[in-house]
């Protein structure tokens, strides 16, 4: 089993607590005056993504968790799980919701997305940080109207609902940034 | 090493000159505050063939060998410049101070450098109370703060901040107390002191000195160090921490005299460091032998990196330091 001591622990190490695998997103070295040292950290849960404090006795070894971050093509869905293949090798591998969690949305067959495999099984899924959506739903657009600045929601081909501006049409692609959900712009193929 | 973004070392201070030239102006006005009260500057050696016995500080080991010692002579570099300041005040020195380099195997952080700067004093004739007085002016003309600090004992902060008392409450109210604050994964824990230290550091030293100066005192003689006993209260030790804005920056004690004493706990500290698997290290026999002559009097080390850092308005040491361990 391997380990990481205390000393090793910087942003982005990989860890076991509770039998789940966290992220290491902030390390604090304390020692109250004469007192014992200690290494506060603020983790990241990689299956829930709830971040959390705890606390180790500088020193002390912590169980490191076996999780890789892979970048792999999305292929199709069929329902119950989601299917990305390497790009190089072409292993397949299938992710289940819990996985894929609300990411469904922004996954769109070819893209290249990055998957998280704890022991070799998927556990999160981050789509490219930019995606092209096409519209199939939305009020009929307002010719001519760039300016104004108002929004409505429109209905993409993945299913995510993007708030838009009024002069966007059902047939339309747009850019979407998927960390914020926000419309950036009209594609132009 | 650290590559810079044309692949070449990254030779660059990380600290601006600017605050560079800040920390030097800060240095002189605390050698004038010494001048002014007739406090004389020492110097003691950085190296020693003795070291630290408190289990809590590693120091760095070092080597001579030249004239004198073909074999070679082991050696350790200072946590404090401690032990011979007290040779000096036993031979008469009377009021001193030293600005120096110490070393701490271990420690690195935002707060923390394994090499850092200390200033260290002694007051012949000041007991604990009095030498935090003095703390209080140097600290306060140094961060340009004008009201009084506040002073509370250790005991007062933990009822005060958890509702505990540190000395009488039982193990399993540290261990709530703690587990409220969401600390999880000590349960087995059964050493009084780590509990204490925990709760110190994750629940009040954040609190502490949030409006200005605060001193922290009278800790449970376990944390005693080089402290003397209360004469009244023997539970509990003459020492003090200074802090401001949650950042411990003094450390000081009324000074332990008692050779007899001073022997057993270099002796505890030595067990404590065997069942830990620490390395062994020599007492310093010379401070033994010069305690049987040293004036009732106090001490006080100041961090001076951290210092400068919050007189700067810093949040971390590196904005005050030309260079760290990083690029060292």
């Amino acid at each position: 089993m391997a380990t990481y001591s205390t000393n090793e622990f910087k942003r982005g190490l990989k860890i076991m607590l509770d039998g789940d695998p966290y992220n290491i997103v902030e390390n604090e070295f304390v020692k109250p005056g004469k007192g014992q040292a200690f290494n506060r950290v603020k983790v990241r849960n990689l299956k829930t993504g709830r971040v959390i404090e705890r606390t180790f006795k500088s020193g002390e070894s912590v169980e490191a968790a076996d999780v890789m971050d892979t970048d792999m093509q999305y292929l199709y869905s069929d329902g119950e799980a989601w299917h990305f293949m390497h790009p190089e090798t072409f292993e397949q591998i299938a992710a289940d919701a819990s996985a894929i969690g609300d990411e469904a949305k922004w996954l769109k067959e070819q893209d290249m997305c990055v998957v998280t495999l704890w022991n070799g099984v998927p556990i999160s899924v981050t789509p490219p940080n930019h995606v092209i959506l096409t519209v199939v739903e939305t009020d009929p657009g307002v010719r001519g109207d760039t300016a104004t600045g108002g929004t409505k929601p429109a209905i993409c081909d993945t299913g995510a609902v993007v708030q838009v501006p009024l002069f966007i049409d059902v047939g339309d692609q747009l850019k979407v940034d998927t960390r914020s959900g926000a419309y950036i712009s009209r594609a132009k193929e | 090493m650290a590559p810079g973004s044309d692949g070449r070392p990254d030779w660059q201070p990380v600290a601006p000159l600017e605050n560079l030239r800040r920390r030097a102006r800060l240095l002189q006005r605390i050698r004038a505050f010494f001048a002014e009260r007739g406090v004389m500057e020492v110097e003691t050696p950085a190296l020693s063939r003795a070291a630290i016995t408190d289990p809590h500080l590693q120091s760095f080991a070092a080597r001579y060998s030249g004239p004198g010692h073909a074999a070679g002579l082991p050696l350790y570099l200072h946590t404090s410049p401690e032990f011979p300041m007290k040779r000096l005040l036993a031979a008469g020195a009377g009021p001193i101070y030293q600005l120096c380099k110490v070393f701490r195997q271990g420690e690195a952080g935002r707060r923390h450098n394994p090499e850092f700067t200390l200033l260290e004093w002694y007051r012949p004739g000041y007991d604990h109370h009095a030498l935090m007085d003095e703390v209080e002016a140097l600290a306060a003309s140094v961060l340009g703060l004008a009201e009084r600090a506040e002073r509370i004992s250790y005991r007062e902060a933990f009822r005060r901040y958890l509702n505990i008392d540190p000395l009488e409450s039982p193990l399993d109210a540290l261990r709530a107390a703690a587990r409220d604050h969401g600390i999880r994964g000590f349960d087995a824990e059964e050493q009084r002191d780590l509990w204490l230290d925990l709760l110190l550091s994750h629940c009040i030293e954040p609190e502490l000195g949030r409006e200005g100066l605060c001193f922290l005192y009278d800790y449970p003689a376990s944390q005693a160090a080089l402290a003397r006993l209360n004469p009244e209260d023997p539970r509990l030790a003459e020492r003090f921490e200074l802090y401001y804005r949650g950042v411990e920056l003094a450390n000081g004690f009324h000074e332990l005299a008692d050779a007899g004493e001073q022997r057993r706990r270099f002796e505890t500290e030595r067990t404590a460091r065997r069942k830990q698997g620490l390395e062994q290290v020599p007492l310093d026999e010379y401070l033994l032998a010069a305690l049987e002559q040293l004036p009732d009097c106090s001490g006080v080390a100041l961090g001076i990196d951290r210092l400068v850092m919050l007189a700067l308005g810093a949040d971390s040491l590196d904005e005050v330091m030309a260079f760290t361990i990083d690029n060292c």
